[in-house]
């Protein structure tokens, strides 16, 4: 290295209460922490008020202004227990949609992924291309169309139609291509080709391949379009709104904006609640993996 | 792995693997095989049930795609070739059932009137207006008639005065019944049904109330209706139907009803008959958009804020994304982890709470804005058409810079090290670094990033909808239509918010939306040329 202020162990000198190398330091790194302290306090704060606000004891908009006035577990009990809103249902078909939504189309896209990187048919170029013009269309523009399109389906097969959990699944999956492949045919194009022509010649048929060696291989990035396809189907109001009526089949993101919209500064503790419930699981999962998202979301433009 | 391969160890790979094949072919292993023939026996179990559930139904042109769609896919999977078929069929079935046909499913509503009042075909529309509008006729014969339960339908038996009994439901007209056996000359049973007793009658009055047994097949003649589960009276439509001139005529005022061609029937003062029915109305959704007083206004200011709002949203998160990048990229910086994992909260929060949150903190007389930073102020943050928008751009700018504050920093510390270095040498400023090589460099692999995060904005619902819900309301349209509104939030609100739903206009501001942000889109990409790296 041409310039020796890399050291690591200069930066701490600031320890020393120098006037002037307080101020080197603020220059070369103190106003970075400055930078630092109040972006997290704008990205911070409001999740820390609506943590707050779930443990306020009245549970309205503006007891919750005093942050953590006091810390009940109260609203946390009562969302469990309105029969009008079953909590707990929205919870679990937000898990089960998400979780079956997210597997199947990431098994999709990986297919269909590997078919464009490592296949070469006819009409390859054409099939990319238009699925870079299918994914601009999002679902949310033809929710109309989905919506009469699944009441002819619940017409003859009503576990198809209208309120199925199941038909909004299927919707969610017609999205799978098109979203997802791109990003991992980036991905799998990194996986040198070597690889599975050296298991070609072991005498590995085409799915082994692609179940035992590749799949293996790419799955950070598998993880990663998983996760984010899992957050999509956790925010997706508009569709579920249209597709799920009665209530104890709704997903958390139409229940919990329906509770909340009728009466908004009462229910605010039990909607703070909810929030924090429905957050909790999502925010884990991503902090744990966030090396992995990182990397995955430069994967598509970074090379 | 390095298969640098020469000739003559190539040629033996060749033998190899011949012998290979041969040797696969003759032992194929048996689970893979087993897993394929019950999943594709699935399949096809699955499609042979719904092929003859569509022939019951005579819903034919389902019954053809199923049909060769399931020979299609038996024909891909048992076949050798086509390798690339056996990877992508699955997610192009879903693809093109609920995504392209829905796409041109769109495409088709936008060219017709399809919405409240427009639900079906015009012989529903008749058969609707025929039955609502039923009343009974003031000198009806008085039928003696007892209530039958036929598998699950109430049909009613009807005994004559020439003691011929008759038998029918509110779907088949009144007929002659096999079977019928009789006590002291009144019928009372007939074989395959079930006579409600007295008590039956009364636990199901209002199901009884519900029955209308047509008299015959011509609706003229009317249909019989009961109150009371014994006599029942003629009930008649005081609308006529006559298919010869297609009007309608109210028998008691002696209006005349037009078919108006815009799929409903007209009178010649312009009263309209509701229900009417669906008909291809070409372009006149799309007239109503460019050329008409309710709703040119409101689409272009819609339309304007709309790219506002995504170009600004855009700006400002990759701006302030960017500047925290080169803020924390300095390996002297203590704690990047920390505030990495802090700066992703708003990211990683799912972001309909996020702005149903940011709604409760910027309330007008409760928000934690208001009563606490701003000491009791009444801004009224989403109240007023400029602050609401502001407000949005604000929420969006939290919704949004950690991502591009993530991929920002990804794309600089993929920028070499030494390309700085060697122009430090050649004495350039930082400043002159940034702006002359590394910005270029972040842009190229940024760009499609802003392309994508352009054309989400674009369409982001959920923020608009959960914030403001498009408001607030501008009331000098007669529209629902708030100052807040995007274009996608506005096609919801037609369609699905409130009494009257337009499927037909929604569906042609859908298609609008698409060639906008596939414009845009293609012209950005064309710029950056990111597609290049496609072929």
């Amino acid at each position: 290295m041409f310039i020796e202020e890399t050291n690591p162990k200069e930066s701490s000198s600031w320890i020393q209460h120098s006037k002037t190398n307080v101020l080197r330091w603020f220059v070369r790194t103190g106003w970075r922490h400055f930078v630092g302290i109040l972006s997290c306090a704008f990205a911070g704060f409001p999740i820390l008020y609506i943590v707050s606000a779930s443990l306020n004891q009245q549970g309205t908009l503006i007891s919750s202004n005093h942050l953590f006035s006091s810390i009940t577990f109260d609203n946390y009990v009562k969302l469990f227990n309105m029969p009008q809103q079953p909590f707990a249902e929205w919870y679990l078909n937000t898990i089960i949609i998400g979780l079956s939504g997210s597997v199947l189309s990431v098994f999709l896209g990986a297919m269909a992924a590997y078919a464009f990187s490592r296949l070469r048919f006819y009409g390859r170029r054409v099939g990319l291309f238009s699925l870079i013009l299918v994914q601009m269309f999002p679902q949310v523009l033809s929710i109309v169309a989905i919506y009469l399109l699944l009441s002819n389906f619940g017409d003859v097969f009503p576990i198809l139609g209208i309120n199925s959990r199941l038909a909004l699944i299927l919707v969610y999956l017609g999205s799978a291509l098109g979203v997802n492949t791109y990003l991992m045919y980036g991905f799998f194009n990194t996986v040198p080709k070597e690889i599975d022509e050296a298991a070609k010649i072991d005498g590995s048929g085409h799915a082994r391949i692609f179940f035992t060696i590749i799949l293996p291989l790419v799955s950070p990035i598998l993880a990663v379009v998983a996760l984010l396809s899992f957050i999509a189907t956790v925010n997706e109001y508009a569709v579920a709104s249209t597709v799920l009526v009665s209530p104890e089949k709704q997903t958390l993101a139409v229940g919990l904006y329906e509770f909340v919209s009728q009466k908004f500064s009462q229910n605010w503790g039990l909607f703070s609640a909810g929030a924090v419930l429905a957050a909790v699981p999502v925010v884990i999962v991503f902090i744990c993996l966030q090396k992995y998202i990182v990397s995955g979301l430069t994967a598509g433009a970074v090379k | 792995m390095n298969t640098s391969i020469n000739d003559e160890p190539r040629k033996n790979a060749i033998v190899r693997r011949r012998a290979e094949r041969v040797a696969a072919m003759a032992n194929v292993r048996t689970w893979p095989l087993l897993i394929k023939i019950f999943l594709l026996g699935l399949l096809d179990a699955l499609g042979i049930y719904s092929l003859f559930i569509l022939a019951a139904r005579r819903y034919w042109l389902a019954f053809i795609i199923v049909l060769i769609v399931g020979l299609l896919v038996n024909w891909i999977y048992w076949n050798n070739k086509g390798l690339a078929a056996k990877y992508l069929t699955p997610g192009l079935i879903f693809l093109v059932v609920f995504q392209i046909s829905a796409i041109f499913y769109s495409g088709y509503i936008a060219f017709t009137n399809y919405g409240t009042g427009h639900n079906g075909t015009k012989e529903q529309a008749i058969t609707a207006l025929m039955q609502t509008s039923l009343t009974k006729v003031s000198n009806s014969d008085t039928y003696k008639i007892s209530v039958l339960q036929c598998n699950d339908k109430l049909s009613f038996l009807v005994t004559g005065s020439d003691g011929v009994s008759k038998i029918g439901d509110s779907d088949t007209p009144l007929h002659v019944a096999d079977g019928i056996s009789s006590e002291n000359g009144e019928s009372s049973s007939v074989s395959g049904c079930q006579t409600l007793s007295f008590n039956d009658v009364l636990n199901r009055q209002n199901d009884i109330l519900q029955v209308k047994v047509p008299l015959s097949s011509n609706p003229e003649d009317g249909t019989l209706q009961t109150s009371d589960g014994q006599t029942a009276y003629v009930f008649k439509s005081s609308l006529m139907y006559d298919a010869k001139s297609d009007t309608m005529t109210n028998t008691k005022t002696g209006m005349v009803y037009r078919d108006s061609g815009k799929g409903s029937f007209v009178s010649a003062t312009g009263e309209e008959l509701v229900p009417g029915w669906r008909v291809n109305v070409g372009l006149s959704n799309f007239k109503r958009v460019f050329a008409s007083n309710d709703m040119t206004g409101p689409f272009l200011r819609v339309l304007l804020w709309t790219i506002t709002f995504s170009v600004v949203s855009v700006a400002s998160t990759f701006m302030v994304g960017l500047f925290l990048a080169i803020v924390f990229n300095d390996p002297r910086m203590r704690g990047r982890k920390v505030y990495r994992s802090i700066l992703i909260l708003p990211y990683a929060f799912p972001s309909f709470l996020s702005a149903l949150v940011w709604a409760g903190l910027l309330n007008e007389k409760f928000g934690f804005i208001n009563q606490v930073l701003l000491h009791g102020a009444d801004v009224p943050w989403l109240q007023s058409p400029t602050l609401a928008k502001i407000a949005v751009l604000i929420v969006n700018l939290w919704l949004g810079f950690p991502y591009m504050f993530l991929v920002c920093m990804g794309a600089l510390q993929s920028i070499p090290e030494e390309l700085s270095e060697s122009a430090k040498l050649d004495g350039a400023s930082a400043w002159e670094i940034f702006r002359y090589i590394k910005f270029p460099l972040l842009l190229v692999s940024i760009a499609p990033l802003l392309i994508s995060t352009f054309a989400m904005n674009f369409n982001n619902f959920n923020l608009i909808y959960m914030l403001t819900a498009g408001g607030p309301t501008d009331t000098s349209t007669g529209m629902n239509i708030g100052s807040t509104d995007i274009l996608i939030s506005m096609v919801y609100k037609i369609a699905f918010v409130g009494a009257d739903r337009d499927y037909g206009l929604a569906s042609a501001f859908a298609i609008l939306i698409f060639l906008i942000v596939a414009a845009v889109s293609a012209i950005g990409f064309r710029t950056s040329k990111s597609l290049e790296e496609l072929y």
